[in-house]
């Protein structure tokens, strides 16, 4: 028992300090996640609305394989951007595996379609509502979208939050193509896992109340998004 | 208000549509003129607010022509010089000025001509003072008349309304229909379905009446509260329900084209 609270009281400590190597792997995870959310955002809410608004043969299927595509496993997505990086692969002459850039590729694929059918669901809700007025006003389907992207733009943070979170907590995916190098693509999901096995619990603990806190920071940012919503535009 | 190149008169001749194999609007023909009021009457189902839509061009007839001074087609021209309001306001999630300034917008106005307007309209029907308020917030009767404000601000040749003051209590229908009114004396030819018959009396200068998809009758509104020539006409008027008449044929053989009274008649 003393032992779980000795580690707990370390990684509280390390936190206080601002150790250097947590501040490091936490600044690693938060540039990777965020350049990915960045990224999947850029793809993921054009296509979401994309797949209401512009009517195309076999839309039904692509909906379909997007929901199915939330929920890739992550080290199959690690395993395919292995592939396509390594030495071998089509794209192993730049040079990417064990790099950042692999592991922001990975949570890309990984959470681009949780975005994009998230924003679809959003629009399609809003253009149900929407879609006679726009008309009638003079506003088609492809000229409706950034309105509909504003108009659901509270929703669609959420979604993006919901990114995050995904790829914030995830493992697999980038420890297969991150390589989980020290000082270089150490993040804390990764490196947690590698604290445990060496039995460092300190710094596993530390890292965990980071991800944790970050997990709960989204879920009230969301929350707050939400209030802030229905008072400021009525949504 | 002098338009330009005007579209009208609207010309409907012989329209028709039909959807799950049931045709709800049949044959339809009529002329409506610059700077008229019209009325349209029937009951639940009779078609009314879909023949509004087909017009205003939300949907395709499937048979006949609607014909807006000789263009056939529904054209940026003819699209701009028109607006519709529908039964339940739909409020884009933004504040009231914002509602307006988008329809402005979407007409190319620039951007610090669009507030002025904007301000402007929302004073004009009374809600000035609710200009920043999250337009979703407001009450279902000043959504109601944000929406006229919305469609009034493009000065449209044509307004369509769809029963605007359905669920609104008189002193909110007081002030649509004064919105309206102002609307129409600014030159606005107004193209209403409503189920209040002391509305159409109070507004209307021409009256159409539908039952089942088809225009029994259309004549002055005057006429038309003297004594409609049709019999479900009549018996609407006195405010039968019209729904028994249902499996059994048109009294006077109303049916039929021939039977219809055209306002030209």
């Amino acid at each position: 028992m003393d032992e779980f609270w000795s580690a707990f009281s370390a990684a509280f400590g390390l936190i206080a300090h601002f150790d250097q190597n947590l501040i490091e792997i936490v600044g690693l995870s938060l540039q990777v996640s965020l350049s990915a959310v960045f990224i999947s955002a850029l793809i993921g809410l054009p296509i979401g609305a994309g797949l209401v608004l512009i009517p195309f043969r076999g839309k039904q299927v692509v909906v379909v394989v997007l929901n199915a595509l939330m929920g890739l496993p992550p080290v199959v997505v690690g395993l395919m951007v292995y592939l396509v990086l390594s030495r071998s692969g089509p794209l192993g002459v730049l040079g990417l595996l064990f790099t950042p850039t692999a592991m922001i590729i990975a949570q890309v694929l990984l959470i681009t379609p949780i975005i994009a059918a998230l924003t679809r669901q959003v629009v399609q809700e809003l253009w149900s509502e929407y879609e006679e007025q726009l008309l009638s006003l003079g506003c088609g389907p492809i000229r409706s979208i950034p309105t509909l992207l504003w108009d659901g733009r509270f929703s669609l943070i959420t979604s993006i939050l919901a990114g995050f979170g995904r790829a914030s907590a995830e493992v697999g995916a980038v420890m297969i193509v991150g390589g989980n190098i020290d000082h270089v693509t150490r993040v804390m999901t990764t490196a947690i896992a590698l604290e445990v096995s060496k039995g460092d619990l300190s710094l596993a603990l530390g890292l965990g109340i980071v991800l944790l806190s970050l997990s709960i920071g989204i879920n009230a940012a969301a929350f707050m998004l939400s209030e802030f919503a229905k008072k400021r535009i009525g949504a | 208000m002098v338009y330009s190149s005007s579209i009208l008169p609207l010309n409907v001749r012989d329209i028709s549509f039909e959807a799950r194999g049931k045709r709800l609007i049949k044959d339809l023909s009529f002329t409506i003129d610059a700077g008229s009021r019209t009325m349209i009457l029937g009951a639940n189902g009779a078609g009314k607010s879909l023949l509004l839509r087909l017009c205003h061009g939300l949907l395709d007839p499937m048979a006949g022509v609607v014909d807006w001074n000789g263009n056939a087609t529904f054209s940026k021209h003819v699209r701009e010089r028109q607006a519709m309001v529908f039964q339940r306001p739909v409020m884009l999630r933004r504040t009231s000025i914002a509602n307006i300034e988008y329809t402005l917008k979407l007409r190319g106005v620039d951007k610090a001509e669009r507030s002025e307007r904007a301000y402007e309209i929302l004073k004009r029907i009374g809600l000035g003072r609710l200009a920043n308020q999250p337009a979703r917030v407001l009450s279902f009767g000043e959504q109601q008349r944000l929406a006229m404000a919305r469609a009034w601000v493009i000065n449209p040749e044509v307004l369509f309304l769809d029963e605007p003051s359905a669920s609104l209590d008189p002193s909110a229908t007081h002030s649509i229909e004064e919105t309206i009114s102002a609307i129409a004396e600014s030159g606005t030819t107004i193209i209403m379905t409503t189920h209040d018959l002391g509305q159409a009396r109070r507004l209307g200068t021409d009256v159409m009446f539908m039952h089942r998809g088809r225009l029994l009758e259309y004549t002055s509104a005057e006429s038309f509260f003297e004594g409609p020539q049709n019999d479900l006409a009549q018996a609407f008027l006195r405010g039968d329900l019209l729904w028994w008449k249902r499996k059994e044929p048109y009294p006077g053989g109303g049916i039929d084209q021939g039977a219809l009274r055209n306002k030209e008649d």
